[in-house]
C-alpha cells in the first residue's frame, strides 16, 4: 500500500479505501476490473464477503479466480483460472456493452462533480503538459456496466472542477471511494455522504477543487475487523 | 498457403518503409521478436497500430521508426507511464508523430469491420465525451430505431504480425490463452507474418484454441520466446520484472538508447545467426 500507516489506527488510509472497496462488492454478482487497487478489492471481496463473486477483466477473462494480485490484466493466471476466455470484439459487443457484468471498479485521473472522468490528457489536447494513457475500455464500461464505482486519491489534483478532458461520462456513477471517505451523486452531482474513521468534513473540502456537498448526516465507514486486514495483508503478501 | 520461412525474412517480405501495420496481441502474444526484428532492417515512416502500444511500441517510437500511432491505451500496465510514448507527445522527441487515439471498444470494432471487409462498424459510445471531437467517428442513425448510434471506420492495415503457439508446416497457426484481437487483425490486413513458439507436425485441439488457417496467412517463422516479456500462454511466463525495469530504463533517452542498442538493434535474433 502507498500511503503511510497510521501507528494509532493499525492500519494505512490505503488499505481501508481498498477494504471499504471490497464491502461494496458484498452481494453482486459480478464486477469488472483493472489492476492495481480495485483488483486487490476484489480478490479481497471474494475472501471476505463474496467468494461467488464473478471477477472480469477486459484482456476477455471472465470469472477469474487469480491467487496472486495480477500485476496486467492480462497476465497468464488470469486465463488460466477463468470460467470463458473471450476475444476483445466479444467482451465490448457482447458481455460490456449489453450490461451482462453488474459492477465497474474504474480509476480516474481527475474527477468532476458529476463523476465524469480523466484518463487522457493533462492540459491543452494538443499540446499536453502530461500526456496519460488514454481512454482504454473506460468510456464503454461506464455506460454498459449497470453501476460504477469510482476509486481515486483524495486531493486537488484529482477532484477538480473542471476536467482536462472527458474521457468517460459519470452518468452510472454509484460511489467514488476515496482515502478519505465516500461520495455519491444527489441529485446528479457528488455529495460526502462517509467520513473515514478520524477524518473531518473540513479535510475532505480542502481536498476537492470544488464547493463540495456534505449530506447533513454523515456515516462513518467501519474501522477495518481483523479479518479483514488479515486477509489484505496476506493478499498482498503472496 | 503460408510459406515457411526465417523471421529475417519474414519481416523482410512483409514490411516495407511507409507502411500500416499491427503488432497485435493484448498483453498477451506480443509480437516483440517481429517488432525488433522490423527496426534492426531500419524500416522507417511506419504507421503503428496497437491497441495497447505497450514496451514494443514504446521502443519502436522512440528509436524514431514511427510516422503515426493508432491506439487505445498508452499505459505500462500495473507500471505507469510509457516514457517514450509520453516524451514524443509532450515533446516531440525524436520527432514529432501524428496520434489517433480511440476507445478500445472502437480499436475491437474497427478491426471486425476491416476483417469483414465492411467501411464501418456500429456501436454505442464516443458520445458524451471529448473523444468524438479529437477522433475518426461519425453518429449514425439506426435505420430501423432511429436511435443515434456512433460508425468507427474499418482499420485495414497494409501488414498485421502476430505471434502464436504453435503452426503446423502448412502453415496453419494455433493460438490459445487470451486471444486478443489478432484473428480480426489478420483477416483485416493486405499481407500477414505469424511468429510461433514451435513448428509442430500436428496441431492439436486446445481448450479455447483459436486456429487461423494457413490459406489467410503469407509467411509463418519459427522465433522461439519470441514475445518475450509478454508471454505465449502454457509456453513461457510474463516477465513482470523486466515491465517494472523498463519504467526505469525508458525514463532516460540515453540510456533508453543505449538499451536498443545493446539489446535490440545490434543483438541477433533468437532464430537468426545475424542480424541483417
Amino acid at each position: 500500500m502507498s500511503t503511510a500507516t497510521e501507528p494509532e489506527a493499525g492500519y494505512s488510509t490505503g488499505e481501508l479505501q481498498t477494504i471499504v472497496a471490497a464491502r461494496s462488492l458484498a452481494g453482486k454478482r459480478s464486477c469488472f476490473i483493472g489492476v492495481g487497487r480495485p483488483s486487490t478489492a476484489a480478490l479481497l471481496a471474494r475472501m471476505v464477503h463474496n467468494p461467488g463473486l464473478v471477477l472480469v477483466y477486459e484482456s476477455g477473462t471472465i470469472g477469474a479466480k487469480p491467487y496472486h494480485v495480477p500485476l496486467s490484466i492480462g497476465d497468464g493466471e488470469l486465463a488460466q483460472t477463468a470460467d470463458l476466455v473471450v476475444s476483445v470484439p466479444e467482451m465490448f459487443n457482447y458481455w460490456i456493452g449489453p450490461g451482462q457484468v453488474q459492477v465497474a471498479f474504474l480509476g480516474a485521473a481527475q474527477v468532476d462533480r458529476q463523476a465524469n472522468l480523466n484518463s487522457t490528457v493533462i492540459g491543452d489536447y494538443e499540446h499536453p503538459k502530461t500526456r496519460l494513457p488514454g481512454a482504454g475500455g473506460a468510456p464503454e464500461i461506464a455506460r454498459g456496466c449497470q453501476e460504477v464505482v469510482v476509486i481515486a486519491p483524495h486531493s486537488r489534483r484529482t477532484f477538480v472542477e473542471q476536467l482536462d478532458f472527458m474521457t468517460t461520462r459519470g452518468d452510472r456513477t454509484t460511489l467514488v471511494i476515496t482515502d478519505l471517505g465516500v461520495l455519491e451523486p444527489r441529485d446528479g452531482e457528488l455529495t460526502l455522504t462517509t467520513l473515514h474513521p478520524g477524518i473531518t468534513v473540513e479535510q475532505v473540502r480542502e481536498a476537492t477543487g470544488w464547493e463540495l456537498r456534505v449530506l447533513d448526516s454523515l456515516d462513518e465507514s467501519q474501522a477495518p475487523t481483523d479479518e479483514e486486514l488479515a486477509a489484505l495483508r496476506e493478499l498482498v503478501s503472496r | 498457403m503460408a510459406e515457411l520461412v526465417s523471421l529475417t525474412e519474414g519481416v523482410a517480405e512483409v514490411v516495407r518503409d511507409g507502411d500500416a501495420i499491427a503488432l497485435e496481441g493484448f498483453t498477451h502474444l506480443i509480437p516483440f521478436a517481429a517488432g525488433h526484428e522490423v527496426l534492426r532492417q531500419g524500416r522507417k515512416d511506419l504507421e503503428l497500430i496497437r491497441m495497447t502500444p505497450d514496451l514494443l511500441y514504446d521502443q519502436m517510437i522512440g528509436v524514431g521508426a514511427a510516422r503515426k500511432l493508432v491506439f487505445s491505451y498508452g499505459g505500462n500496465p500495473g507500471v505507469g507511464s510509457l516514457h517514450r510514448f509520453r516524451d514524443v507527445i509532450e515533446h516531440g522527441w525524436p520527432h514529432p508523430i501524428e496520434v489517433e487515439e480511440h476507445s478500445h471498444a472502437g480499436m475491437a470494432n474497427r478491426y471486425v469491420a476491416g476483417a469483414s471487409k465492411l467501411p464501418f462498424m456500429v456501436m454505442r459510445g464516443y458520445t458524451g465525451t471529448d473523444l468524438m471531437a479529437h477522433t475518426r467517428v461519425e453518429q449514425i442513425t439506426c435505420p430501423f430505431t432511429g436511435e443515434q448510434l456512433v460508425a468507427v471506420p474499418a482499420l485495414n492495415p497494409d501488414v498485421a504480425i502476430i505471434h502464436a503457439q504453435e503452426a503446423d508446416r502448412e502453415g496453419n497457426v494455433q493460438l490459445w490463452g487470451i486471444p486478443g484481437v489478432q484473428k480480426e487483425a489478420v483477416l483485416a490486413s493486405e499481407r500477414s507474418l505469424v511468429t510461433v513458439e514451435r513448428i509442430v507436425e500436428k496441431l492439436e485441439p486446445r481448450p479455447g484454441g483459436v486456429v487461423i488457417p494457413g490459406w489467410v496467412i503469407d509467411y509463418v517463422a519459427e522465433a522461439p520466446g519470441g514475445s518475450r516479456p509478454s508471454y505465449a500462454l502454457g509456453l513461457t511466463e510474463r516477465d513482470n520484472d523486466f515491465y517494472r525495469e523498463w519504467d526505469v530504463i525508458s525514463r532516460d533517452r540515453d540510456q533508453f538508447l543505449a538499451w536498443m542498442e545493446e539489446n535490440v538493434l545490434n543483438s541477433a535474433t533468437p532464430t537468426t545467426a545475424t542480424a541483417s
